[in-house]
Formats: structure tokens, C-alpha cells, sequence
């Protein structure tokens, strides 16, 4: 065993350790504690909580590969998941709070006063939960095998050992406590290596400053200037410059938004504080919490691409020693071609790699004596996985990025299945099915369906639907055309009735789904797309991944419409809706 | 400030408070992130181009400033209506 696996089993094996310890002390001894972790989470913690319950296995691995490699393109991301907060903090989590209940379908329900319009939510609720726990279960097993070795398959039977011990134990207080502890995992190890980055090609420890700073040893030329300048020398669009239609990222950026704002995951979290006041400044503290990865990722991705940049063009570009010779390849480079998620090969015979984009460079590069790009794939989960390698810092680092990885999908995984299983086990059986179980019974039927949960989440990971892949699309293009116009309605509102609000909710879900399934497939299934996915055939050039914001405008113009024609809610209703219109009052949700 | 102190007008108050807030959320990441980052690109902030930094920084600072403002002006507002919990 390499000292560098050594380290990885320690680090990883500790904070395990400490996860189980969590779970311990935070057993839950009642629904209460089962679903809302008693009620009494300090804002700040629970901030930190929603931070690492927020940020997947994607933020943490995927994002600043997909900022490195697209430049200001990726910025929707960036503002989508952050801007969603200001909406959740605002339009929804201080009154839900103050309506004091377990789950995101009983607001629905009872707003609407219907069981139809409960179980909608709930479905909706598990097709979100249900896809995006997915990618978290395939995203510990890959952490997994990529640092210790492992198959994927034992990888992933590891992580849902670790959170079967902790959710089902604990529920969201066992959650809660072990998503703080994630979450200071999964801020050191991706904050770690970018000062050390930064501070090198910069000279300023801190990554938001050094990105916007001039280089070492450069006389003063601007580190986004001279990426700018290379990528382009080598056939690559501008770095900092927009190149995908406006339309298209105003339109992402705003789903994205109005989707992490009704993904019902990070909703619940916010029953977990003692007042309404407090479900304000959470939502504060968590995206404090959040920006500090957030705004990390994009010079991790900037930084990244241009030491990726530097190490093959080592001269001017189209000089005959100006690249990386081939029995010069880093040892890095040999380590992550074994797991294909790096593949060189030396195409036209010079001893050297180029590195380039072969439509943008065209003619150029036959002048050169290039014959093709010779790094035929970079993946972008590299541009995390790698960094701290490719930047030469000592092995503890990387094991800590490896222990970064799995809290991030770890903490993510608990807070989906902990959502799935409330609606179930609290608004299917207890709401629906059987309202006289006692508090006992609820849960244990909770626990129940969480380790049935753990299992279908895990084979689906084993054996990724073709709907996996689609988290943003389905993900958070559901959760903006139902979930979220059905609860800002019903807070705004005192006339949007119940028929109006099943209407509305069905019509966005409808709408939305019919695009997504149009030039994806019907329900994913290859070869039934209606239409190539392109922005010619694009509605607009709206692609499916940005038209949550549409499903949802129909949401909210079907639910008005249709309330407006009909019967007023009744005066029960209207009082609930002022009620829960003011802080004073609220107390803790008991079992009911 | 008005004399009226029933819930209606503590929500008129909210409502009110809300939209200045979300108008500027708009601003920042809408306009000045995506629909004028073009222009703005001409001026810099360092090494930043200003359009690239509010999308990708900016934004988010704001933000955060945005939220903790409006938990700070809503806990007034709960005591000048009286409505805060006890």
C-alpha cells in the first residue's frame, strides 16, 4: 500500500468514525426528532447544515470542471444555485416555518385543503428526491474506487452502510449534526488545496483575490488576461466572455434559482430552527456557508485550466520544443490515465503532446506539424479530483479530497432520503393510510421506509436509469413548475382555491415534462426523442434544462385563472394563510 | 412610517421590503450578470472584467448582504408591529 493510500483509508476512516460517534449521541426518540431533529438547531448550525445537505457530490467534483472548461458560460450555475436562496429566505422559509409542520406536502395539503393536491406534492417531492439521490449514491462509490482502489459496487455498499447507521438512527437530528461535521470535511478539502494554487501562480493566499490578480513572476500580466490569451493562441473560445445564447443562461440561471428554492430537501431543513426570525438569518448563514465553496470554484477552474495549459505548452506555442515531451509526463498525468479519466496519445510522432482545439486552431496547426489534439480527453471531474497533484501538495491534501468528496455526496444522500422518506412514511401512512398510528408506530414505519429508501437509491446507483442523468433537467425543472409556484401561492394568495392549485401544479408538471421528454425521449428511453436537442429546434432556444421557469409561469397562470372562476377558499383556509403571514405564535411542530 | 398597525399593513410592510430586495437580486444577477455583462466587460476590477465578476463573485456577495439585510429589517419590523415571538 502507497503512503498516499495509507493516508486516504486514515483520513477517510476518521471521519467516519466521527460520523458514527454523531449518530450515537444524536439517537432519535420521537417523530419530532425524527423529522425536524426536535426543533431546536441553533440558525448557524443549521446554516452549516443546509450547506452540506445543498452541496452534492456534483458542486464539490463536477462544477469547477465545468467552470474550467466553459468559462463565463458556467456562470448560470454559479448564480442559479446561490440566487435560489435569496428566494427561499424570502418567499418561503420563514413562513413554512411558521406553519410548523413535518414535510413540504402537508403545507400543500392543507393549504389546499386536499389529499389530491398532498399526494401530488408527494409524488413530485420523490421523483426530485429519488433522482438526484442517485447520482450522490454513484458519486461516493466513485470517490471511492478512484482513491483506495476499490471496485465502484463495494464503494457504494460502504457509503450506504454509513448513512443506513446514521439516518436511520438519528432521522434529522442524527443528519443535522453529522452534516455539520460534513460540511467542515468538505469546505477544508476543497478550500485547502486552492490557497495553496492560488498562493503559488499568484502570490495572494486567497483564491476570490488571486483570480482576479496578476501573475508571479509575469511583470504584472493579469492571470485571467493571459488564460484568456492562451486559450485562444490554442483554437479555444475566450475564457471570460459569454458564447452561449443570452437567452438561453438568463433562462438556466432562472430555473435553477426558482428550482433550489422548491427543492424540498433544503426546505425542511429550515423546520428544523426554534423561530421564524431564525429561518431568516439561516438562510443566511447557509449561503455564507455555501459561497465559500462557491466562490472558490471559479478560480479552482480558472487556476486549474491554466496549470492544465502550462504543463503541456512548456514553450511558445508552435515551437519545436515549446511542448511537453512525452517521457516527461508528470507522474500525475500516468495516475489518472489509469482511470480513464485522462488519455494522451502522441499522434503525430514528435515525442512531444499538444494540447489544443482542433476547429478553432484549423489550418494554424498544420503549420505547426500538429496532427490533432493529443490530450483526447480531460475530464472535468479531474480539474477537482487532481488539483492537488497537478499543484505538487503533500499526500494528507489529497486524502482530504477524497474525504471532501464522499461528505459532500454523503450529506446530500442523507438529506434526500430523510425528504423521501417523511413524505412517505408521514404523509402517505400517517396522512393518508392509517392517521390513527401512534407516534411509535410513524416511527418506525419511518425508519422503515428509510433503509428501503437506502436500498433503492443504491441499486438504481448500481444500475443508473436513464433518467440518472438528468438531475437538472428533471431535478430542478420539476421543483420550479410545481413545487415551488404551489407554495409561494399559497403564502401570496388567499384566493388561489384548491382545484386551481391542482390544476396549476399538473399543468407545469405537464408542460415541463412534455419539453424535457420531447428532445430527450420519452421518459429517457433512446431513440424516442421527437427531436434532436439542439438550439435551432429549441422553443425560443430555451433548452430543456431551462425550462423549469416556463412549466412554472403555466403553473402559476393555470392555478389564478382557474381560482379566479371558481369558489374561494374557505374562511378556515384564509385565516391559516394569515396566520402563518406572521412570526408571532409559533411553536415547534408536534406530533399531530 | 404609518400609524397603522393591524397584520394587513405588517404584510403591506414585508411585501413591500421583499420587492426592493428582490429587485436588486434581479439587478445584479440578471442585468448586470448576463444581460449588460457584454459591456461591462470594458471596464475592470483588477484582473476581473466586470460583467465576468458579477457573475461569477458579485452576485453572490450581494447575495448574501441581501438576506442578512432583510432577516435584520424584518426583526424590526416584527417589534414596530408587535407580531415578534416572544
Amino acid at each position: 500500500m502507497s503512503s498516499l493510500q495509507l493516508w486516504t483509508y486514515v483520513v477517510v476512516g476518521l471521519s467516519f468514525l466521527l460520523y458514527f460517534g454523531i449518530a450515537y449521541w444524536a439517537r432519535a426518540g420521537s417523530t419530532g426528532d425524527f423529522y425536524i431533529a426536535g426543533g431546536g438547531v441553533h440558525p448557524v448550525a443549521n446554516g452549516m447544515a443546509t450547506a452540506a445537505d445543498w452541496m452534492s457530490a456534483a458542486s464539490f467534483i463536477s462544477m469547477a470542471g465545468i467552470i474550467a472548461f466553459n468559462g463565463y458560460d458556467a456562470s448560470a450555475y454559479l448564480m442559479g444555485w446561490t440566487g435560489g436562496y435569496v428566494l427561499m429566505a424570502m418567499l418561503l422559509a420563514p413562513y413554512l416555518r411558521k406553519f410548523g409542520k413535518f414535510t413540504v406536502p402537508e403545507f400543500i395539503g392543507d393549504r389546499y385543503y386536499s389529499k389530491v393536491a398532498r399526494i401530488v406534492g408527494v409524488v413530485c417531492l420523490i421523483v426530485i428526491s429519488l433522482t438526484y439521490v442517485i447520482g450522490q449514491m454513484r458519486g461516493v462509490g466513485v470517490t471511492f474506487s478512484r482513491f483506495l482502489e476499490v471496485s465502484v459496487e463495494l464503494g457504494l455498499f460502504i457509503g450506504m452502510f454509513v448513512v443506513f447507521v446514521y439516518a436511520v438512527l438519528g432521522g434529522m437530528k442524527g443528519i443535522t449534526y453529522t452534516q455539520i461535521a460534513q460540511y467542515l470535511v468538505l469546505i477544508a478539502a476543497y478550500t485547502v488545496p486552492a490557497i495553496f494554487i492560488s498562493f503559488n501562480l499568484t502570490g495572494n493566499p486567497i483564491p476570490q483575490l488571486g483570480l482576479g490578480s496578476t501573475m508571479v513572476g509575469s511583470d504584472g500580466v493579469y492571470l485571467l488576461d493571459k488564460l484568456d490569451q492562451l486559450v485562444q493562441e490554442l483554437g479555444f473560445k475566450s475564457y471570460t466572455e459569454a458564447h452561449n445564447p443570452m437567452i438561453n443562461t438568463f433562462m438556466l440561471t432562472m430555473t435553477l434559482m426558482i428550482g433550489t428554492a422548491g427543492l424540498p430537501h433544503v426546505i425542511i431543513r429550515f423546520f428544523t430552527v426554534p423561530k421564524v426570525r431564525d429561518a431568516r438569518s439561516s438562510a443566511g448563514w447557509a449561503l455564507l456557508f455555501i459561497a465559500l465553496l462557491y466562490t472558490t470554484a471559479p478560480a479552482v477552474g480558472a487556476m486549474a485550466r491554466l496549470n492544465l495549459i502550462n504543463t503541456v505548452q512548456t514553450g511558445e506555442i508552435g515551437s519545436a520544443e515549446g511542448n511537453l515531451a512525452v517521457e516527461d509526463v508528470p507522474r500525475w498525468m500516468k495516475t489518472w490515465e489509469t482511470t480513464k479519466l485522462l488519455q494522451f496519445e502522441d499522434k503525430n510522432g514528435d515525442g512531444q503532446l499538444q494540447y489544443y482545439n482542433e476547429e478553432g486552431l484549423g489550418e494554424t496547426a498544420a503549420k505547426y506539424g500538429w496532427e490533432g489534439n493529443e490530450l483526447t480527453k480531460v475530464d472535468r471531474d479531474i480539474i477537482v479530483l487532481a488539483s492537488p497533484e497537478i499543484a505538487k501538495l503533500p499526500n494528507w491534501v489529497i486524502a482530504l479530497v477524497a474525504a471532501g468528496g464522499i461528505a459532500a455526496a454523503l450529506s446530500t444522500a442523507a438529506g434526500l432520503l430523510l425528504a423521501i422518506s417523511s413524505a412517505i412514511s408521514h404523509d402517505i401512512i400517517k396522512g393518508v393510510v392509517n392517521p390513527k398510528i401512534t407516534d411509535k408506530g410513524e416511527l418506525l414505519a419511518s425508519r422503515i421506509t428509510m433503509s428501503i429508501a437506502i436500498i433503492i437509491a443504491g441499486y438504481m446507483g448500481l444500475n443508473p436509469p436513464g433518467f440518472a442523468a438528468q438531475v437538472v433537467a428533471l431535478a430542478f425543472g420539476l421543483a420550479a413548475s410545481s413545487i415551488f409556484p404551489a407554495l409561494m401561492m399559497g403564502i401570496f394568495s388567499k384566493r388561489v382555491n384548491s382545484i386551481g392549485a391542482i390544476a396549476g401544479m399538473l399543468a407545469g408538471i405537464s408542460i415541463t415534462l412534455l419539453y424535457i421528454f420531447w428532445f430527450k425521449g420519452w421518459f429517457f428511453i433512446p431513440g424516442t426523442e421527437m427531436a434532436a436537442s439542439t438550439p435551432e429546434n429549441w422553443l425560443f432556444g430555451i433548452s430543456p434544462e431551462a425550462f423549469g421557469t416556463i412549466g412554472g409561469l403555466v403553473n402559476f397562470a393555470v392555478a389564478f385563472g382557474i381560482s379566479r372562476v371558481t369558489a374561494p377558499p374557505p374562511e378556515h383556509i384564509q385565516e391559516l394563510v394569515e396566520s402563518v403571514r406572521v412570526p408571532r405564535g409559533s411553536s415547534v411542530a408536534q406530533s399531530h | 412610517m404609518s400609524s397603522d398597525k393591524s397584520p394587513q399593513a405588517y404584510w403591506k410592510a414585508n411585501v413591500r421590503l421583499l420587492s426592493i430586495c428582490l429587485v436588486i437580486w434581479f439587478i445584479v444577477s440578471f442585468g448586470l450578470g448576463i444581460l449588460f455583462a457584454g459591456p461591462l466587460n470594458n471596464i475592470h476590477l483588477g484582473g476581473y472584467k466586470l460583467g465576468f465578476w458579477f457573475a461569477q463573485q458579485g452576485s453572490i456577495y450581494v447575495f448574501i448582504g441581501l438576506i442578512f439585510f432583510y432577516a435584520w429589517r424584518m426583526g424590526q419590523l416584527d417589534r414596530e408591529f408587535n407580531v415578534e415571538e416572544e
